[in-house]
């Protein structure tokens, strides 16, 4: 049944032909329509099904505020639901679909629903589904989300790309309408950096939908003209189809800009949607407003639209609804729509006027003090019926109607920050009142001022004043006149003895519901809004708000603004997930950090994992190992024979200088560094202030007045902020620098027995590493290869002889090369971080696991650590009596009395004997690994009164596996207790 | 929200590290007499104040320094910032005067 | 001489180069940095000793400055990055030391970064997608710490249309990456 309702003039390219389908059928438009107009323009009406009852819908708007005509656009990955098809920018191709209907728009069987209305109603399902309680998870509630929802999406990847960004501002004009454009024209003459937003893709508002809004130019006309200049300005920065979606803190706006909406597929390498974050000195809100429609009785069928989308998609896309428009109002403003359509050659069989002294319109009938109380029509209008003010009724005969309540400033943006609109008497509506976002102002019809001449002199009188508060001296651009039709309105919400009267036609909230609401004591504006959902989803009830509260207001006997005002929250328009994600997406989702031998393990086929944002070797496979673990016994084997290598480079390393550099150590760290000679390395053990341990590692002395600090890689951020804090905070008379130095540097652990004459291979002669001249825990300054500067650490984390060695990091893919080619001889292996693990627990070093937020040095074996002597963060409170009891948990090994058994990690410990329960608990594992040193699966964990408890036998539990397995306590230190290997 | 560094001028709190209120830098004497309870007070009792509180952000994503940074916590205006370092110094100035 | 061979933090054995549309990024391997703290109460001394021995000016707040061949920038209270050539000034921190002695601290920062610069018409356009920082205010001689993609960095305007970033080197693979994203953005 298309028919074409497309009209003269308008702002569509009529020498670019668009081709589109919705629901599969072909059809066209052109270069400038909408979704929405390009269908009207083709006889179509219908264009979705309501959320609740199914009833038969089409668009009632013609812009972002649209509850009814919401679409699929696109298919597979980039199909895209709940798309308002009034603000959908036609491109050749695009493929739209209609939703929420089954098995098609016209039959849909849901629309069942709207024959139990009287059982649908506000609370249905908190009342219904409440009983029995088993049901709800098994029954009712996939049934209803089956029934429920709108849109669908492919679970498909969308292949498109989306970006972020960052801008800064003087002032930020949110709308291109009069007192936008105004206001941008004001601020851009005078050299302030401007940025102008619109949502729309064309700019100017209602300057483009009106035809004689302006007296000496056309309305497109000004737009035109504005719009170059500004283009032509470096200052400014013009953003159409960019919508500005929340105001933050401080002058901080989130914006969304379509940058290929527009597309059927974005140009390759850029983004679909950008997200930007605007920085403004000053923003002004030019958002124009939104007319709101009239409740009655089957108000909602295809065809029944608002007065002034009707008149836009007349004038600015040369669309019309239908060719026979009845129009009703209680406003003038209305009263444009019928001479428009007329001026176009579309029959007005009547204006339907509340108010008894309407005035007249020439060229067709004024019923006034009449009002609509009926309608028909099942997949789209074709009639009204007309209460008269005669008492008696009549029908007209008409496939769309023109409604209008009058119009409510969009005010949302003023409300991010718990802006309260305040009610103006003289317009019937909210306008922004007080506690706005800091450095926001409010120009034109958001503002309450309702006309053309208004909107562009509040505009650029908003710009002059935002700019003189920023010192830069401006003055009110040249305007055009605008010809200030006198809008006189009275209130009228809803039509009397209606039974079902939409109100929110999104969320099928009808006068009805309102009522029930009401007799239920759901009666302020939060509890009238949850429980009859109105004005949620995606239109957030921008059409919706008022009549509802106006609705509320008559049943209380209260006024509007006594009953109350709802207040916005970002977004002002749905946001899509992938714009707010931006790049950060998949293997982008965060930076990775690479070690220096990153190159050289992906040559080894080395499998990683990721630590924080490192990837780090996790081990090495060899020809012939089928699983993970052949590679770390291997590893671990080799290393204790003979030497492994493995890279330390994620440790932290923060470079410690200053006169006050050993003080400043002794303040940081639970034990004492002072004493620490020049060439030494000491362990060192930091404190919260609350006493419990959070990182440990070394510092080497350097020179007297330098150190260097080693974190764990999980700390190395906090410990440097920490460090900072007690420099700056705590002991700011100290001269002490500090810098992180962890890039800088490769560092490689070389360890085992032959660690020493594998370095000797590659340490340049001059150094002597002999155990005499380079003991255990020394460390200096020396050179490797012929001469490349390095430092050189004997530490030990797997308990054997062993070093650290580190040079620039851009040597370090070369050493490590250098290292595997002269550990030839000894068959060094490298080590990843399972085998670096496995050597820990056998040495029984503690690492994350033990140092797990809840433990104290105590805990830890290392309460002697903890100076007295000396002032450290976490020694007083370290020595409360409830950390120091005799049964504190203590650090010790464990050992399955029977070897085959597993230690699993996380097991709880029981006594021997008695109950498994949370009030008999011995303590807990934190880390197990297979000791193929001891051919036995091994462990640490913390015992009540551990250290006294060596040889007891204890039951290791996991009730939630069902798990249970007898071990021995033992010393942590598995491999060489006396430490005699890595002194060797 | 924006913070107005005092050597850098406005920057976007993202850039920085939140700690908490600003009495953390007035640590009690290890020695006095009553140093467990000092520490106690010190490090567990807060006032949860709704509006003016005066806290300490670390400036992680830029140069590294510790503010103190005077906010109304219901409004989020910003009242004043201070280097935390000078105010950490007139403290201790404070006190060894007393 | 040793003969181990350095890569680039890309990778690579060289440096390398890309141009998209109106900009090109370049990995820059060819300067040797340092950091220079001045001690307790020593900032005067530093300056004095760095302007008479080198002509440096060390900068204000948010400043570079340059002296060739060395150039500096500000990086926080009292602390300062030098840059020098590689092949001329490879142990440039010990170079500073003894200029300064024991009025500062001086470190090695050389391969604790990877530096990209970012050269022609778009390169504002490019770094509004990658940071907060308001780069179209920034004049020549100005540099920032801030974040881009997730890392810390510091921009240095270099010319007009002629911007550096250090990024952590570790994560030089990321930022290269995020700055290819952006150039084909804004292409």
């Amino acid at each position: 049944m298309t028919r074409n309702n497309r009209l003269k003039g308008g702002l569509i390219n009529r020498d670019t032909s668009l081709n589109f389908t919705f629901d599969g059928n072909s059809y066209s438009g052109f270069e400038g329509d909408t979704l929405a107009s390009a269908l009207l323009a083709n006889g179509v009406r219908l264009m979705g099904r309501s959320f609740k009852y199914h009833r038969p819908r089409g668009p009632l708007t013609a812009g972002s505020e649209e509850p009814n005509a919401l679409v699929e656009l696109r298919s597979g990955g980039r199909q895209e639901p709940n798309t308002r098809a009034t603000v959908a920018e036609l491109y050749d191709g695009l493929d739209a679909k209609s939703q929420n209907r089954w098995p098609s728009l016209e039959r849909d069987v849901m629309a069942i629903n709207d024959r139990f209305s009287n059982f649908l109603t506000a609370g249905f399902y908190y009342k219904t589904f409440m009983w029995p309680k088993a049901f709800w998870e098994k029954l009712y509630e996939p049934i209803i989300r089956k029934a429920a929802g709108l849109g669908s999406l492919t679970g498909e990847d969308d292949p498109d790309l989306y970006d972020k960004g960052f801008l800064h501002c003087d002032l930020l004009v949110i709308g291109a309408g009069p007192a936008g454009l105004a206001a941008a024209l004001t601020a851009g003459r005078a050299g302030a950096q401007v940025i102008l937003a619109d949502e729309d893709f064309h700019l100017g508002g209602r300057l483009i939908a009106e035809t004689g809004a302006l007296t000496d130019i056309s309305g497109a006309d000004w737009v035109t003209q504005a719009q170059a200049e500004l283009a032509s300005m470096d200052n400014v920065r013009l953003m159409p189809r960019t919508t500005v979606f929340g105001a933050y803190d401080h002058g901080i706006y989130g914006a969304v800009e379509r940058n290929a909406d527009h597309l059927a597929v974005p140009t390759e390498g850029k983004p679909r949607q950008t997200v930007w974050r605007i920085y403004s000195k000053r923003a002004l809100v030019a958002t124009g407003a939104i007319e709101r429609p009239i409740a009655f009785e089957n108000n909602d069928r295809p065809g029944i639209m608002l007065a002034g989308a009707v008149r836009a998609y007349a004038n600015r896309w040369a669309a019309t609804p239908a060719q026979s428009v009845v129009v009703f109002a209680n406003n003038d403003d209305a009263h444009q729509t019928a001479r428009d359509l007329m001026a176009q050659g579309i029959k007005v069989p009547a204006i339907v006027d509340t108010r008894a002294d309407a005035p007249d319109v020439e060229g067709t009938e004024v019923l006034k003090g009449a009002e609509i109380i009926n309608t028909s029509g099942r997949l789209g209008l074709t009639s009204v019926q007309v209460q008269l003010a005669e008492g008696y009724t009549r029908d007209l005969y008409c496939e769309a109607l023109a409604m209008s309540g009058g119009w409510n400033p969009n005010l949302g943006l003023t409300c991010h920050q718990r802006g309260r609109p305040i009610w103006n008497a003289d317009i019937h509506a909210f306008v922004p009142g007080d506690g706005l976002p800091v450095g926001q102002i409010v120009a034109g019809a958001a503002n309450g001022e309702m006309t053309t001449d208004a909107a562009l002199k509040s505009g650029a009188a908003a710009a002059v004043s935002a700019l003189d508060d920023l010192g830069i001296p401006a003055t009110q651009a040249e305007l055009p006149t605008a010809k200030d039709a006198p809008v006189s309105l009275s209130p009228f919400w809803h039509v009397k003895g209606a039974k079902r009267a939409w109100l929110d036609y999104q969320n099928d909230v009808t006068v009805k519901d309102v009522k029930l609401a009401h007799q239920e004591n759901f009666i302020s504006v939060e509890h009238l809004k949850r429980y009859t959902t109105l004005g949620m989803a995606t239109d957030q009830g921008k059409t919706s708000n008022i009549g509802a509260l106006a609705v509320m207001a008559e049943l209380t006997g209260k006024s509007i603004p006594e009953t109350g005002s709802t207040i916005f929250r970002p977004p002002y328009t749905p946001v899509s997930m992938g714009a707010l994600a931006g790049r950060a997406v998949g293997r982008d989702f965060h930076p990775t950090r690479l070690t220096p031998s990153h190159k050289w393990a992906e040559e080894q086929d080395a499998v990683f994992v990721e630590v924080g944002n490192w990837m780090r070797a996790q081990w090495f496979p060899r020809k012939g190992e089928i699983h993970w673990r052949q590679s770390v016994d291997r590893e671990v084997l080799q290393t204790r024979s003979s030497v492994g290598v493995c890279d330390v480079t994620t440790l932290g390393k923060i470079d410690v200088q200053g006169a006050n550099a050993a003080a400043f150590l002794n303040k940081i760290y639970a034990n004492g560094f002072a004493k620490l000679p020049v060439g030494k390395v000491r362990y060192g053990l930091m404190l919260r202030e609350d006493g419990v341990a959070y990182d440990d590692g070394t510092a080497a002395r350097l020179a007297e007045d330098h150190f260097v600090v080693t974190t764990t890689t999980a700390n190395a951020v906090l410990v440097y902020r920490n460090m900072e804090f007690v420099r700056q905070c705590l002991c700011p008379e100290m001269d002490v620098q500090l810098i992180s130095t962890t890039e800088a540097w490769a560092q490689y652990a070389v360890a085992g027995p032959n660690s020493r004459k594998l370095l000797q291979k590659i340490v340049d002669p001059e150094f002597d590493l002999s155990n005499e001249v380079f003991p255990f825990m020394a460390c200096g300054e020396i050179t490797v290869c012929g001469g490349l500067r390095a430092r050189l650490f004997r530490i030990s984390f797997s308990g054997e002889l062993a070093y650290e060695i580190a040079v620039p990091t851009r040597y370090g893919d070369a050493l490590m090369r250098k290292l595997m080619e002269a550990g030839e001889e000894f068959d060094a292996v490298p080590y990843g971080t399972e085998a670096l693990g496995v050597m820990r627990i056998e040495k029984g070093h503690a690492a994350g696991n033990e140092l797990n937020g809840t433990t104290s040095a105590l805990n830890l074996g290392l309460g002697r650590m903890v100076s007295t002597k000396k002032d450290c963060i976490g020694n007083v409170l370290s020595r409360r009596e409830g950390m120091n009891t005799p049964d504190a948990l203590a650090l010790v090994g464990l050992k399955p009395v029977d070897a085959k058994d597993a230690v699993p990690a996380g097991g709880h410990l029981m006594n021997k004997d008695g109950p498994i329960d949370a009030a008999h608990d011995q303590g807990y594992v934190t880390s197990a690994a297979y000791s193929p040193i001891l051919n036995s699966s091994i462990g640490l964990g913390f015992v009540k009164g551990g250290f006294d408890r060596k040889g007891e036998h204890l039951r290791l539990v996991n009730p939630l596996e069902g798990q249970e397995v007898l071990v021995e306590i033992v010393s942590a230190h598995f491999v060489d207790p006396e430490g005699e290997k890595l002194r060797a | 929200m924006i913070i107005n560094h005092p050597l850098l001028g406005p920057r976007d709190a993202q850039e920085f590290t939140y700690l908490g209120d600003a009495t953390l830098i007035n640590r009690p004497d290890w020695q006095s007499d009553n140093a467990a309870q000092a520490f106690h007070d010190y490090l567990y009792l807060r006032d949860n104040p709704a509006g003016e509180h005066r806290e300490l952000w670390f400036h992680e994503q830029g140069d590294r320094s510790w503010l103190v940074v005077t906010r109304n916590t219901v409004t989020h205006e910003i009242l004043s910032v201070e280097m935390a370092r000078d105010v950490a110094k007139a403290a201790a100035a404070e006190r060894s005067a007393q | 001489m040793h003969k181990l061979k350095p890569i680039t933090p890309l990778g690579g054995a060289t440096r390398r180069q890309d141009t998209i549309g109106a900009v090109t990024i370049t990995e820059v391997v060819d300067q040797a940095l340092a950091s220079v703290a001045a001690r307790n109460g020593q900032a005067k001394a530093v300056q004095r000793a760095l302007t008479d021995q080198i002509g440096l000016t060390l900068p204000d707040v948010g400043k570079a400055a340059d002296a060739a061949p060395f150039a500096t920038f500000w990086m926080g209270t009292e602390q300062w990055m030098v840059t020098a050539p590689y092949d001329s000034h490879e142990l440039l921190a010990a170079e500073l030391k003894q200029i300064v002695g024991d009025s500062a601290s001086v470190v090695e920062q050389t391969d604790g970064w990877c530096r990209f610069d970012v050269a022609g018409a778009a390169v504002c356009d490019l770094f509004e997608r990658m940071s907060n920082a308001p780069v179209r205010s920034m004049a020549t001689g100005e540099a920032i710490r801030t974040t881009a993609e997730h890392l810390g960095v510091f921009l240095w305007r270099l010319a007009d249309d002629r911007i550096a970033i250090l990024g952590p080197r570790s994560s030089a693979g990321s930022l290269h990456h995020g700055l290819l994203a952006a150039a084909k953005s804004v292409a």
